[in-house]
């Protein structure tokens, strides 16, 4: 972040600061409110595929957000939507898309038969009666509420609601959280899921339960919240120590049921709910800090659980005091952190609800700003920001003098205006926000000179000023020193000690060296030696390049300068100790290029005999079998014996001829077929030559019998 | 006494064709083969001998093809033979069937050897 090109123009140096403006912000460490930026993501995560959504969970959860956002560039799902919804309203849908079904229906009002209504709620009725499982419970009690809201004429009170208020306490524990069935594993998010069905219990009871049952539960949301877990900024959430079981949620999942549990709960009971409000603004921050979710149900949920947390149905007026349940959350945050001394910036800070909603009358105090690195005096104290009605920002409208570059940290505190505020709304206490101040540090009085030995005597000396472009060229040997030194004053006037202070010196070979440029005070100064160089510098002797890099994060104008060209004179390496150069930097995209081609060895084939060698053997190879023939003849073979009668003679000819296929069969087998062809074939052959020759040799037989016989 | 030890030799040698000569034409026939088949197989050898074995399956599917043939027909003279009292029962014609399903057995495994 330091190498900035050599071009001097404003402009440049502006997109700079833009650019690190923009890499410091993403590392601050507070979330801002809902923006616009989630709408965006709400549009892109909810997009329903060809006209409607995949789901009736899906449709809830997109109209739900659609709703609480505001979102104007909605897409209309009323003509899709509302089909399925009516399709899914009958008593033998399963429970969980009867509920989504009724939920659709309550933010898209689609028109439905009023005894449609009733046929459900008797039946909704009987299965809260009879279920055992909570998940069962939930969506009965939560379909039966809905009924109430969109049709006013159809009974839905229980009967028996102590009964079902009982059935499920009894499935909760000791630790808060609650059981899915009688199975013992018990979860966090069954808790959220719980209170919301008790909560509907209590609204649909038709006789008022006993308040100390509530009571009871009331304590097992403080047990509940004694199992949060946090991160060291402040950030609340609740997460599932069980992984896997039923259906494993996630923290985000999580802390949204026990959200909407809990908010639920509250609504419909008289009271406090002794909830810390750290914790709830804890919880706003766990929910803001996850930014833009990539999931839509992440989405979904975040947003969910920041409107509970918004709303205010838990503020209520009872007998002209302010009876609050649970405290509502305000988010402060600041559009930027970084503040520019040279454009003279204004430190702006902004308050809002966690939607980003305006906040109430509120005073932002700046309570103390101190340096990191002295933490114990206050460049600024107690000072109050002008609240601006046009943007709806906290403005500091000029940074004391006292203020210099650096990394400040800034601590806010807000003060609510009106007196009962403080109990209804959650604020934080003193938030503390890392600031970058940065400014032009000012460079000036560079000089570069090389000293004769010891004595310091200077050959030569030049002024650069390196503002502008200009270079030097120098010359020196290896009895000589090389100096460098120049100023850095920040605006305020300050002495300044930047990240980097480096010196370089390349040579023509490409071999670098650099040195770090120490300082006392306002100036820096290098001296390089080079009667002590020589070995690093591998006795490589010739032209080399200086060029000088300052830079700090909150230096405006850090660069990377080339100052000019030095001449260097060093004496022969020693050949008795020749110097290892050692390697360069490789190109990396060398490196990884593709490597040498390798040709294959192949195995040299063995030494064949000479082609004629073969055919006089082969030929040498028949000579036998001419012998064998010329011998039968010798011996006077005859085929006297030859079968002359039709039958007979047609089998021995057949058998000769078996026996030629078959060896013909072979020829061809070494030539072309491969073994199961032969097999085949020969087993076929073999099968017709052993019938064909024990015909002809059972004639035979017979007849040498009938001759000896005779 | 060298003269009597040649005309010795002379004299058995004749004897031995003499002797020869009377056995029946089949039983020649079937001699005459087998020492076809052996000479084959020699020559193979001298050849393997000049160039070295290097194909060695193929010398070994020649050299064994041939000696393999003769044993068989020496089976076969065996049993053929009228003056051998162990095959008297033993019709000549399954004797031959014999030789001739077993040659073929041999030589579709020579063949599937050669390479």
């Amino acid at each position: 972040m330091l190498l900035l090109p050599r071009m001097s123009s404003n402009l440049a140096r502006l997109l700079l600061l833009l650019l690190f403006a923009f890499s410091i912000c993403d590392a601050v460490a507070l979330p801002g409110p809902i923006s616009d930026r989630h709408r965006s993501a709400a549009l892109e995560l909810f997009a329903p595929q060809h006209g409607s959504f995949a789901s009736l969970e899906e449709s809830y959860e997109a109209l739900r957000i659609f709703e609480i956002l505001a979102v104007r560039e909605k897409p209309d799902v009323r003509a899709t939507t509302c089909p399925k919804v009516l399709e899914n309203l009958v008593s033998s849908t399963p429970l969980k898309d009867l509920f989504y079904a009724l939920k659709v229906n309550g933010i898209l009002k689609c028109k439905v038969n009023g005894d449609i209504f009733k046929d459900i709620a008797s039946r909704l009725k009987a299965t809260v009666k009879d279920s055992k499982t909570l998940v069962d419970l939930y969506y009965s009690i939560g379909s039966l509420l809905l009924i109430k809201d969109q049709a006013s004429d159809v009974d839905v009170l229980l009967a028996d609601a102590d009964g079902t208020f009982h059935s499920i306490k009894a499935l909760s524990q000791s630790d808060g959280k609650w059981r899915y069935t009688d199975k013992p594993e018990s979860s966090t998010y069954a808790a959220g899921l719980a209170l919301e069905a008790l909560a509907g219990v209590i609204t649909l009871a038709s006789s008022e339960i006993d308040q100390s049952k509530v009571n009871l539960v009331k304590n097992d949301i403080l047990k509940l919240f004694d199992s949060i877990e946090k991160y060291d900024d402040g950030t609340f959430y609740f997460d599932e120590k069980l992984v896997g079981g039923h259906e494993h949620q996630g923290s985000i999942s999580t802390t949204s049921s026990v959200v909407r549990g809990v908010f639920a709960f509250a609504a419909v009971t008289s009271g406090k709910i002794n909830l810390p409000g750290d914790k709830i603004l804890g919880l706003a921050k766990f929910f803001l800090g996850i930014g833009i979710p990539g999931d839509a149900k992440d989405l979904f949920n975040q947003i969910e659980s920041l409107a509970l947390l918004e709303s205010n149905r838990q503020v209520v007026f009872q007998e002209q005091h302010i009876v609050v349940k649970i405290s509502i959350p305000l988010i402060l945050s600041l559009p930027a952190s970084v503040y520019s001394l040279s454009n003279k910036d204004q430190l702006k800070v902004r308050v809002n609800t966690v939607l980003g909603s305006a906040a109430p009358p509120l005073t932002v105090k700046l309570v103390r700003a101190f340096s990191t690195v002295a933490k114990d005096s206050a460049v600024i104290q107690n000072k109050d920001l002008k609240y601006d009605q046009n943007s709806g920002h906290h403005v500091l409208d000029v940074l004391p003098d006292k203020v210099d570059v650096g990394i400040y940290v800034f601590v806010f505190e807000m003060v609510l205006h009106d007196a009962d505020g403080e109990k209804v709304y959650a604020t934080g206490g003193q938030i503390h926000v890392p600031i970058y101040v940065t400014g032009i540090v000012k460079v000036s009085n560079a000089e570069i000179a090389v000293l004769d030995n010891d004595l310091g005597s200077i050959e030569t000396q030049k002024t650069l000023d390196l503002a502008g472009n200009d270079i030097v060229s120098l010359s020196a040997n290896h009895l000589q020193k090389f100096r460098f030194s120049f100023q850095l004053t920040t605006p305020r006037g300050h002495a300044f000690m930047p990240h980097q202070a480096f010196l370089k010196l390349k040579h023509e070979t490409k071999y670098e060296h650099i040195f770090v440029v120490g300082n006392a005070g306002k100036k820096f100064e290098i001296v390089l030696d080079f009667l002590g160089l020589v070995e690093k510098f591998y006795y490589l002797s010739g032209r080399y390049d200086i060029e000088l890099t300052v830079g700090d994060a909150v230096m405006e104008n850090s660069f990377l300068r080339p100052l000019g060209h030095l001449e260097l004179d060093l004496p022969e390496a020693p050949t008795s100790k020749a110097p290892r150069l050692p390697p360069l930097a490789v190109d990396p995209y060398t490196r990884y290029g593709p490597k040498a081609e390798i040709t294959h060895l192949f195995r040299t084939p063995e030494k064949r005999p000479p082609t004629q060698l073969s055919l006089i053997f082969l030929s040498l190879t028949l000579l036998p079998l001419i012998g064998f023939l010329v011998g039968l003849l010798r011996l006077g073979v005859n085929l006297r014996n030859f079968p002359s009668s039709a039958a007979p003679a047609t089998y021995a000819i057949l058998f000769h001829l078996g026996i030629a296929a078959v060896l013909v069969l072979y020829v061809l087998f070494w030539l072309k077929l491969d073994l199961f062809t032969t097999l085949k074939t020969t087993a076929l052959l073999g099968v017709f030559l052993l019938f064909v020759g024990h015909r002809i040799l059972s004639h035979l037989a017979t007849a040498s019998a009938k001759l000896k016989s005779a | 006494m060298a003269r009597s030890t040649s005309k010795d030799a002379q004299d058995l040698f004749r004897a031995l064709w003499s002797a020869y000569s009377a056995t029946p034409t089949n039983l020649k026939i079937i001699d005459l083969y087998v020492m076809y088949a052996v000479f084959t197989a020699l020559i193979q050898v001298v050849y393997m001998a000049l160039v070295g074995s290097f194909p060695f399956n193929s010398f070994l599917s020649g050299v064994l093809s041939c000696v393999g043939t003769a044993v068989l027909a020496v089976c076969l003279r065996i049993q053929v033979n009228k003056e051998n009292k162990e095959f008297k029962d033993l019709a000549p014609e399954r004797a031959f069937a014999d030789f001739v399903l077993c040659n073929l057995v041999l030589h579709l495994v020579i063949m599937n050897f050669l390479g």
